[in-house]
This record gives C-alpha cells, sequence and structure tokens, in this order.
C-alpha cells in the first residue's frame, strides 16, 4: 500500500479524506464505528501503521476524540470521524479542546437524524451542530466540502488551519460526498502547504495567550505544561471565580478565530454583482445549483450564485456582496431551515427563500431549484 | 547523601485546594514519597492526566510536571494516546471514585482490558465530594449522604475487584490509613508494565463523614483501620460477613502482553508485510 503521490485517483469522498490526512502530517487517529463515515477508520487502519501512525477503535466517541486531544498534546496531528450521533457524544470535549487551544480535525460526514434517524441516508442537519454543539461561548470553524475532490483539499486545509489557529476545526461533510466516487488529482506534494503549530523555546512559560495564538508545547519536553479546560490564565493556572480572567481567556478564544474570518473563509461564487436571484449552498446540494442556474441563464433570468466551503465562521461578506444585486436568496438544504437563517441574518434587504428537504437521503434536485428560481419570474 | 524528601520540591508554590482534614493530602505526600524513593529527582520522566473532582486536582497545576486535566470522568483516553505516542513516559491518572468508576466506568474497563500501559490511582472517598456530598456508585449500602437523606438503596461498586475481572496487570486497595503499604504498592506498580490500579479509600470528613455519621477524621481513619479484612482472608468470607469492611492488598499480579507491545507488534509486523509485497 504506497502512499498517495501526484497523480489522479478514482476514490471516495471518504477515501480521499483518510489519504488527505496522511498527506497533511495526521499520525493518529481514534474512531468508534458509524455509517456512513466507516470508510474513514478502515483506510486510516491499513495506513497509518506503514507510516509509524497509530489507529485505535476507541470504546466509544467520547473516548475517541479524548484520546485525539491527548494524541495533539504529545506534538502528533491527530483526527476522528463520525456522523451526527458520534458528534453529539463529542461535544463536550469539543469545548475541552477549544478552551484547551488543542488542535484536531473532527469530521463529521452527516447523515439522517435526529436521534438515530436514517443511519445511512444523507442529509445536512449538523451545521447549527457544528457551531453551538458544546456549550458555553465559542467560535468554530468548520468546512464544507462538495466533491471527492474537496474532501480532499479541504481536509489538508481542516488541520492546517487547527494548526494555525491551534483550535479543533469540524470537516462538515455528508453522506453524497463521503461515498461520492470520483476522480481526483493530488498535486505534486512538494507543491502542497503543510501548516505546523508553532513550537515554543526553551524557557517559555506561557502556553496559553499574551500572544494571540501562543506557541504549544507537547508533554515530554520539559515544559511542565499544564493543560486545563477550567479557566486559566496564560500559563495554564486555574482561576475558577475570576471574571476578569475568564473574559480575558474566552474573549480572546473567540476573537483569534472571528478576526480572522477573512483568512478562514473561502467560497465559491458566480455571477454574484450581476444576478436578479441569487443561491446560497453547500455541500452535495450545491452540486444541483450549478445546473440549476446553467438552465435558468438558457431562459433568460440572470442568476448567480455563493457556495459556502467555509461554513463557520459564517461567510458573511459574501453573502452580503450577493444581496447588493439579488432580489431573491434561494437557499436549498437538506434539513428544515439552518443556513437560510444565516442568510436572513446578513442579507435582511432580499427576500431569503428556504429551499428545505429531509428524509431518505433524497437529494434536492436541479428542477427544484430550478422552480424556486422561475416563481420569481423572468 | 541523597535530599531528604519534600512533597514541595515536587509542587508549584500554589495552595492546595481542599478541605482542611482531607485525606488527600495523605494521597498525594505519599505518591511523591513513592517517586522520591524510585529515584527521581523530578517529575521529568512523568505525565499526569486527569479528570474532574477533588481527586484530579492533586497533579493539576499543582505538580511541576506535564499535567492534562481533562472533563469529568475521560482522563483515561488522553492517558491512552499519550502513553502510546510517547511509551518513555510514565503516564499516570489521578481522580476520584465519581470520575474513574462512576461516568467513566467504561474507559476504565476497557483500559483494563487493553492492558494500557497506565497507572490509575483511585481516590475513592465513597461519595461526590466536590458537589457537595451526593452518593456515588462506590457509596456503601444504608449511607446517609445529600442525596440518599433516607440511607443509600444501592449496593456499591467493587472497583479493584472489577480491575481484575476486566483484565489488569495490578490491582491493589488500600486506606488512607494504611500509607506505609500504600507507598510500596505505588513503587511497585510504577515499576511494571500494563494496566495497573491502586484504590485507596480516602477521608473525606466534609462531604462524606458528617452526614454517614462519623464526628471527626480520628473516628473516620479508626473505622477504617479496625474493618479492613486482608485479600486472602476475604475470600473465605460470606457477602454477609464482608458488608461495610473493606478489603485491602493486592488483587491481582500479573503479566499480560501490554497495549505498547501489541500496537508496536502490529505496526512492525504490518511494514514487514509491505516490504514483502
Amino acid at each position: 500500500m504506497e502512499g498517495a503521490t501526484h497523480r489522479t485517483y478514482f476514490w471516495s469522498g471518504n477515501e480521499a479524506c483518510a489519504e488527505a490526512a496522511i498527506i497533511a502530517g495526521c499520525r493518529f487517529f481514534a474512531g468508534y464505528p458509524i455509517s456512513p463515515a466507516n470508510e474513514i477508520p478502515e483506510h486510516l487502519s491499513k495506513r497509518l501503521p506503514l507510516v509509524d501512525g497509530i489507529f485505535m477503535q476507541m470504546e466509544d466517541e467520547i473516548a475517541s476524540i479524548g484520546a485525539v486531544m491527548g494524541a495533539s498534546w504529545t506534538g502528533k496531528k491527530a483526527m476522528t470521524a463520525t456522523s451526527g450521533p458520534g458528534f453529539s457524544l463529542m461535544q463536550e470535549t469539543v469545548g475541552w479542546g477549544f478552551m484547551t487551544e488543542t488542535p484536531c480535525v473532527i469530521v463529521d460526514v452527516q447523515r439522517v437524524g435526529p436521534g438515530t434517524g436514517q443511519a445511512t441516508k444523507c442529509a445536512q442537519g449538523d451545521v447549527m451542530q457544528a457551531r453551538w454543539g458544546t456549550h458555553g461561548d465559542y467560535a468554530t470553524i468548520a468546512l464544507s466540502p462538495n466533491s471527492a475532490q474537496e474532501m480532499f483539499e479541504l481536509t489538508i486545509r481542516a488541520f492546517n488551519l487547527a494548526e494555525k489557529y491551534r483550535t479543533p476545526v469540524i470537516l462538515l461533510a455528508d453522506e453524497t460526498i463521503g461515498h461520492v466516487r470520483e476522480q481526483v488529482t493530488v498535486p505534486p506534494l512538494d507543491s502542497m502547504e503543510i501548516v505546523d503549530r508553532k513550537k515554543p523555546k526553551t524557557g517559555d512559560k506561557a502556553f496559553f495567550g499574551l500572544e494571540e495564538v501562543a506557541a504549544m508545547p507537547a508533554v515530554g519536553e520539559g515544559f511542565n505544561v499544564a493543560v486545563t479546560a477550567s479557566t486559566h490564565d496564560e500559563y495554564g493556572v486555574r482561576f475558577t471565580q475570576d471574571p476578569v480572567v475568564h473574559r480575558r481567556v474566552v474573549e480572546r478564544l473567540n476573537a483569534k478565530i472571528n478576526n480572522h474570518a477573512d483568512d478562514i473563509v473561502e467560497v465559491e461564487d458566480y455571477n454574484v454583482d450581476d444576478c436578479r436571484v441569487g443561491i446560497v449552498s453547500f455541500g452535495c446540494t450545491s452540486r444541483a445549483v450549478y445546473e440549476a442556474v446553467e438552465r435558468a441563464e438558457a431562459e433568460g433570468i440572470k442568476a448567480g450564485y455563493v457556495r459556502l466551503k467555509t461554513i463557520w465562521p459564517f461567510p458573511d461578506k459574501a453573502v452580503r456582496r450577493l444581496a447588493k444585486t439579488a432580489e431573491r436568496i434561494i437557499v436549498p438544504e437538506m434539513n428544515l431551515g439552518q443556513v437560510s437563517r444565516e442568510v436572513q441574518r446578513v442579507a435582511c434587504n432580499s427576500e431569503v427563500i428556504p429551499l428545505n428537504k429531509i428524509g431518505g437521503g433524497e437529494l434536492i434536485t436541479p428542477e427544484e431549484v430550478l422552480a424556486k428560481i422561475l416563481e420569481g419570474g423572468k | 547523601m541523597t535530599e531528604a524528601f519534600s512533597s514541595r520540591k515536587y509542587m508549584r508554590d500554589l495552595k492546595l485546594p481542599f478541605c482542611p482534614g482531607c485525606g488527600l493530602f495523605s494521597l498525594s505526600d505519599t505518591f511523591l514519597r513513592a517517586v522520591y524513593e524510585l529515584g527521581h529527582k523530578d517529575l521529568s520522566k512523568f505525565c499526569f492526566t486527569s479528570g474532574i473532582g477533588c481527586s484530579s486536582w492533586i497533579p493539576s497545576p499543582y505538580y511541576v510536571a506535564d499535567s492534562v486535566h481533562t472533563l469529568h470522568g475521560r482522563s483515561i483516553p488522553p492517558a491512552t494516546s499519550i502513553k502510546l505516542i510517547r511509551p518513555d513516559l510514565n503516564v499516570v491518572v489521578f481522580g476520584g471514585d465519581g470520575d474513574i468508576v462512576g461516568i467513566g466506568l467504561s474507559h476504565f474497563v476497557h483500559a483494563a482490558r487493553r492492558n494500557t500501559d497506565i497507572l490509575v490511582i483511585m481516590g475513592n472517598n465513597m461519595v461526590y465530594g466536590m458537589t457537595g456530598g451526593q452518593v456515588a456508585p462506590t457509596t456503601p449500602f444504608k449511607t446517609k449522604t445529600a442525596t440518599t437523606p433516607y440511607g443509600s438503596f444501592e449496593y456499591p461498586l467493587d472497583a479493584a475487584k472489577l480491575a481484575v475481572a476486566a483484565g489488569a496487570a495490578y490491582s491493589a486497595r488500600w486506606t488512607t490509613a494504611h500509607l506505609s503499604e500504600l507507598k510500596e504498592s505505588i513503587k511497585k506498580a510504577l515499576q511494571m508494565q500494563g494496566f495497573r490500579f491502586i484504590e485507596v479509600v480516602t477521608h473525606c470528613p466534609t462531604a462524606y463523614g458528617r452526614r454517614a455519621g462519623f464526628k471527626d477524621i480520628g473516628e473516620m481513619l479508626k473505622y477504617f483501620k479496625e474493618n479492613v479484612i486482608p485479600v486472602h482472608r476475604a475470600g473465605k468470607m460470606t457477602e454477609d460477613e464482608l458488608e461495610r469492611k473493606i478489603v485491602i492488598g493486592e488483587f491481582v499480579q500479573r503479566k499480560r502482553p501490554t497495549l505498547v507491545e501489541t500496537v508496536y507488534a502490529m505496526i512492525k509486523e504490518a511494514k514487514k508485510n509491505v516490504d514483502q509485497d
């Protein structure tokens, strides 16, 4: 089993994610079986030992994400992969990772919920779970791929952002993108940007602040690092009563993500400055939008779109730009309205039209998007 | 001549958070004495993980060492990955009974099953102390606590025995009235491989003792001294005879392939097979 090299492969999204993780430098994976994410751990259980990495199947998702956090504190890049129910179980530790500034990647291959729902069927219902799943005031980074190629690219980007901002990053895929089998081109490996966390110098002591993103030591390097998700000062010492210390740490942690939204946010857009009707979409749903817009244009309707490659922080600027010209903004998504509310918040002068579909993994079709476009007339 | 023992040499200059008279002062001190007697001048060869609860505060941030203070019940999974990636470190988990065998029970059982190379030291005060003295899975039957005002109506879990059944390499139980035995046990465990578990029944005068009917710490320690049964004698006693007794001693000491050994053997084999392809 050779590692991926510069050529074109025929991979499922989940396989592309696993191979990308190896290229990004991931050397520890812990997970628990769950559909429709299983190809990621199965592939990594084969590949990681060959690059001296460690693969562990843990007793549950809580243990999996816990092991990932521990691995990250040894200096390794670490990942887990799951779906909605497992992601729910991991949420407390997501907050721990945010508060302790522990870089790692969490892949959520979304399926139909709530509850056990429809375990093997596609949905996009975890958008808000990715944003607000854990308690307290926090900011999150979540990326949304719409092809096997992008599963590859955004997995690497997820690791890079995690390392750069020292925070958990969520790759919010969906069942369709996890299982779609397509051509994936791996660029020349030495042309790819791989980011590694900033390491401290001997004698450094402030691993939690002073700078926006502090250098991160590993255990066993002699730094005597005290890691805690309780409110702590820049040196890791707990302050469980002091309001000033709490504001300082939590406001910095939010700012280090929110103040860099321009760096983190990526969108794909088309015709946004000259359209009467706009579409905001993400993940597998965006593939229907491409065709719908083409057909609308053939009928003489000026249509444009913004496709969210980053979902969190929300791409406010890109949606605002679209809203300047688009009188109507359609938001197709495989849930009962999650991104549409964000679009309403940003594009308050446009008419925001949700297009929702849930259950059975039935995708939103180009015809359904087109029908919504045509409802507004020419 | 080596320097005399002082726990302060291993600790940051911070005030420990425990209530006056807490048994965890003794537990921490005994652990550090064991470390000292094994010749460690500092804790640079150690990494600590802990969860949430009074016992979990022993290393974090008080020890001059790497310490990962995790969520309630979740200290063992990060300890597992840290040990796998850094087999050269002594990975020691500190936790209470609620943390290790209440909310975190499944990690405890699976770490013992895997024979994960970590030492888990559980301060068992038989109650949820930090939250104010609520009933725990280790509270003796018919004990009054903050949430069992009429006496607890569940039977407690025997964690040391459970560790044996699940596959631990070493399992022992002592009390805070048996500190020299505890110290020797910690020294022995620190020199072994695999999953090692030491339960320390500890006196908690504030959250446990005053509701459970002990008038002071002396009475609790006296109870510990007078009600312990050595493990080799306990086997011959009935369940009724053992009720409200504390069985102490070494429950198991054995050699089984450890997780570090089996993981690295698998990696070696996988790479060899690929070379032959």
